[in-house]
């Protein structure tokens, strides 16, 4: 049955169900309600679950990294300024292969602070070594949950996962969500068992120091489990779809891509707007599709050379860039598909940073914009006011 | 399907660190003169190598492969039973 | 004679290092039933190269600010799998990581009431990257960060006191040891872990390469400091001093200097000297029996 419910506190509830063992994290927003949420699910004990508070993003994330060597499923969730207070230690988790899940309420990097949406949180810290995942809607937020868990604590893959989803966009919208039951949830997502863990009957040491004899091998071994860790989470989206019955696409989703000559490439909630314009072109007589990326790392490049290869045009909408390089998304997606045949063009469009408003007609536009001509990094909805003004 | 997982290489058995034979460092080491030796443990307990035991019969035995030769136990001998001698290589 | 032990030897430390020592001392009387997570730093390098580790007790090191964190995430993972019994969890920190970067997750540890025993290998400086001054750095230490310079000669700020700071937090367990005292700092180990709730013991360990000492005047600094009052060995229990080491006849603080080239910049100076020597007469003042500190 479906319920009305707040994005995060969907969320919360989905995470509850996968049963997480020790959750730590620190309110910001515009992730707060999730971490308030599951303390009240913990305080009325409706999970077992020892819940900590902290005093920072960079506690909490400490704290989850500290739980999971201890052999437990682990859990955190942050934004913004919070991510990157973490980020030194998403690195060493990442590095010392432990399968702790996060949520990012993906938000604006700080100044001016912003506490709107973008991907420049997420996307700053992509190298870390994480399994990246974004949601379009709030229901495969919730669904792409247990699919996180299940594909962390893969004896395969055993790296931690992020969840991203939009802030406010996502976060604080209301929408039917359909809720799967304890039991279906612990079948699809069994008790995590770690491959080794702190343990006075068997006393490892974790966290050693790799000199130049070893450290180059532990970050190849990382590089590869991304190169293999693709088929586990595209079983675990095959998987999620036969029980549940939601498909979302496996690393990325295509829409309408059979025909398409004109494709929007994005990610995150955007998406849904970009079918919308799809499906409003198609009318127009327009071959539009739309290619989703739903896994931003491991970054699909074979999936995105099956989808682009052959397209007259790919149109990347792109809510984060590395100022004094280009479009973050676009320089993976160029990457991916240089030296291969029949490559589209590619216009790539920075757009909806710090919360900027992005309308159906917008993308319009930007379809139409394209069309005329390669458009490269440009920026999209400047006020010229705005901009007069700082060239004052 | 190769795996690449997590069998981490960075993961330490325990003690392991005994396969580095820290003697190699030493440039005095140490002699216990039996006689004087009252086996107290003094130089036992001080030794940050650990490389240290003593008992009533055998008086105290350094382990040699890991004394890095500070000197400490000579310092520390209520008896002055422990002497530093220079290595000869 | 090489049986492995919960600490052991092979490991990189200096020649003398006190702080190996301390760290044997500190394994033997805890026993194995702990789990430990320690903080990079001198202690953390030279016990665990990869694939090397010289312990024999289930240890973890993630970052140089967050072993107390983990030590939290891990007593929440046994608390969760119903083992709360089954092992104790001790936090390592070197001064820096201590004192310093890693303070406010300490503070945040303490404040939660964590059931963890902290304890800070307190070398006063920090010594792995080189001696740079940290915040445990004694008044006129040179270092390569507080050097002895023309016009300013060594670390011209007063030590940190971060047992008062433990004690302030509501702490329930205090203690300061000396590497010179190995008996004593073995009792107060065990004496906190029988504890539940916060601990925090803070162990001046010497460092012959850090202080400029013979490697063999480890165990003799570390009781200098303590018999010319500048490192006063104390336990405070729920807020009130409950034991202080006795010092019948205090030595001149120019005792455990002369043997320290950090302090060869004041050894000519005795108004200098006089400066350190009043901070050792206020501490045998401050440190006294059944004092109700908080």
């Amino acid at each position: 049955m479906k319920k009305v419910t707040e994005g995060l506190k969907a969320i919360a509830e989905t995470v509850a169900l996968c049963r997480p063992e020790v959750v730590s994290a620190y309110p910001i927003t515009p992730q707060t309600h999730i971490v308030e949420e599951l303390s009240v699910i913990v305080a009325n004990g409706r999970l077992k679950c020892e819940f900590i508070n902290v005093e920072s993003e960079f506690a909490a994330a400490s704290v989850v990294l500290g739980a999971s060597v201890a052999g437990v499923r682990a859990y955190s969730t942050t934004s913004s300024q919070g991510l990157l207070l973490m980020a030194e230690v998403l690195f060493n988790m990442a590095g010392m292969r432990l399968p702790v899940v996060i949520t990012d309420a993906n938000r604006a990097v700080s100044a001016p602070i912003n506490i709107w949406n973008d991907w420049q949180d997420t996307l700053t810290i992509r190298d870390a070594g994480m399994i990246h995942l974004f949601a379009e809607d709030n229901q495969e937020a919730c669904d792409m949950h247990l699919q996180a868990f299940k594909i962390a604590e893969d004896h395969e893959v055993m790296l931690p996962v992020m969840v991203n989803l939009d802030g406010f966009i996502l976060t604080h919208a209301f929408d039917p969500i359909e809720f799967p039951s304890q039991e279906e949830v612990d079948k699809y997502l069994p008790k995590y068992v770690p491959l080794e863990k702190l343990d006075v009957k068997n006393p490892l040491s974790f966290g050693l120091m790799g000199g130049p004899d070893r450290y180059l091998e532990t970050r190849y071994a990382m590089a590869e489990t991304m190169k293999t860790c693709p088929a586990v989470i595209r079983k675990a989206a095959r998987d999620f779809n036969q029980m549940f019955g939601r498909n979302y696409g496996e690393l990325i989703e295509e829409y309408k891509m059979n025909d398409a000559e004109i494709v929007l490439v994005s990610m995150g909630s955007i998406i849904s707007s970009m079918k919308d314009v799809a499906d409003e072109l198609r009318a127009a007589g327009k071959k539009v599709g739309v290619l989703k990326i739903r896994c931003y790392r491991p970054f699909p490049v074979e999936d995105i050379i099956k989808a682009l290869c052959g397209k007259k045009k790919a149109i990347i909408l792109e809510k984060a860039l590395s100022i004094g390089g280009v479009g973050i998304l676009t320089a993976d997606i160029k990457a991916s598909l240089y030296g291969q045949k029949n490559v589209p063009e590619i216009s790539d469009f920075i757009l909806g940073l710090g919360g900027r408003d992005i309308r159906i007609s917008d993308i319009k536009a930007i379809v139409a914009r394209a069309e005329k001509e390669n458009v490269k990094g440009e920026f999209y909805g400047l006020d010229p006011k705005l901009v007069e003004e700082m060239d004052k | 399907m190769v795996s690449r997982r997590a069998k981490n290489i960075l993961i330490g058995k325990p003690g392991t660190s005994l396969a580095n034979k820290t003697g190699g460092w030493r440039v005095f080491f140490p002699v216990v003169d039996k006689m004087k030796c009252v086996a107290c443990g003094m130089c036992v307990m001080s030794c940050p190598e650990g490389c240290m035991q003593t008992t009533k019969e055998t008086k105290t035995l350094v382990d040699l492969d890991y004394c890095k030769g500070c000197g400490i136990c000579a310092k520390v001998c209520p008896k002055t039973a422990i002497s530093m001698l220079k290595e000869e290589k | 004679m090489s049986t492995v032990k919960l600490f052991n030897a092979g490991h990189t430390a200096c020649s003398g290092c006190g702080e190996s020592l301390a760290a044997r001392l500190v394994m033997e009387a805890a026993g194995p039933n702990v789990i430990v997570t320690n903080s990079t730093g001198c202690l953390e390098v030279f016990t665990t190269r990869s694939p090397q580790t010289a312990w024999g007790v289930p240890w973890v090191h993630s970052l140089f600010e967050n072993s107390g964190a983990l030590a939290t995430g891990i007593v929440a993972a046994l608390k969760a799998q119903g083992k709360e019994n089954e092992a104790r969890v001790m936090a390592f920190g070197g001064d820096g990581s201590t004192a310093d970067i890693g303070f406010g997750i300490i503070s945040g540890m303490w404040e939660r009431g964590d059931d963890v025993l902290y304890v800070c290998f307190d070398n006063e400086a920090y010594m792995n990257t080189g001696i740079q001054r940290s915040g445990l750095t004694p008044f006129m230490g040179a270092t390569s960060t507080s050097p002895a310079g023309s016009v300013t000669g060594g670390n011209q700020k007063q030590k940190k006191n971060l047992p008062m700071i433990a004690v302030a937090h509501g702490v329930k367990y205090v203690a300061t040891a000396s590497v010179g005292y190995q008996k004593d700092l073995q009792n107060k180990i065990k004496k906190a872990l029988e504890i539940r709730g916060p601990k925090y013991i803070q162990i001046l360990v010497t460092c012959p390469l850090g202080w400029g000492s013979d490697s063999s005047l480890t165990i003799q600094l570390g009781r200098l400091a303590v018999e010319t009052g500048l490192y006063p060995l104390f336990e405070v229990e729920e807020g009130k001093i409950t034991n202080t080491m006795n010092v019948a006849k205090p030595k001149p603080v120019e005792e455990y200097l002369k043997l320290q080239t950090r302090f060869r910049h004041i050894s000519k100076k005795p108004e200098e000297i006089a400066k350190i020597q009043a901070i050792a007469d206020a501490n045998f003042k401050k440190y006294k029996k059944d004092s109700v500190l908080f």
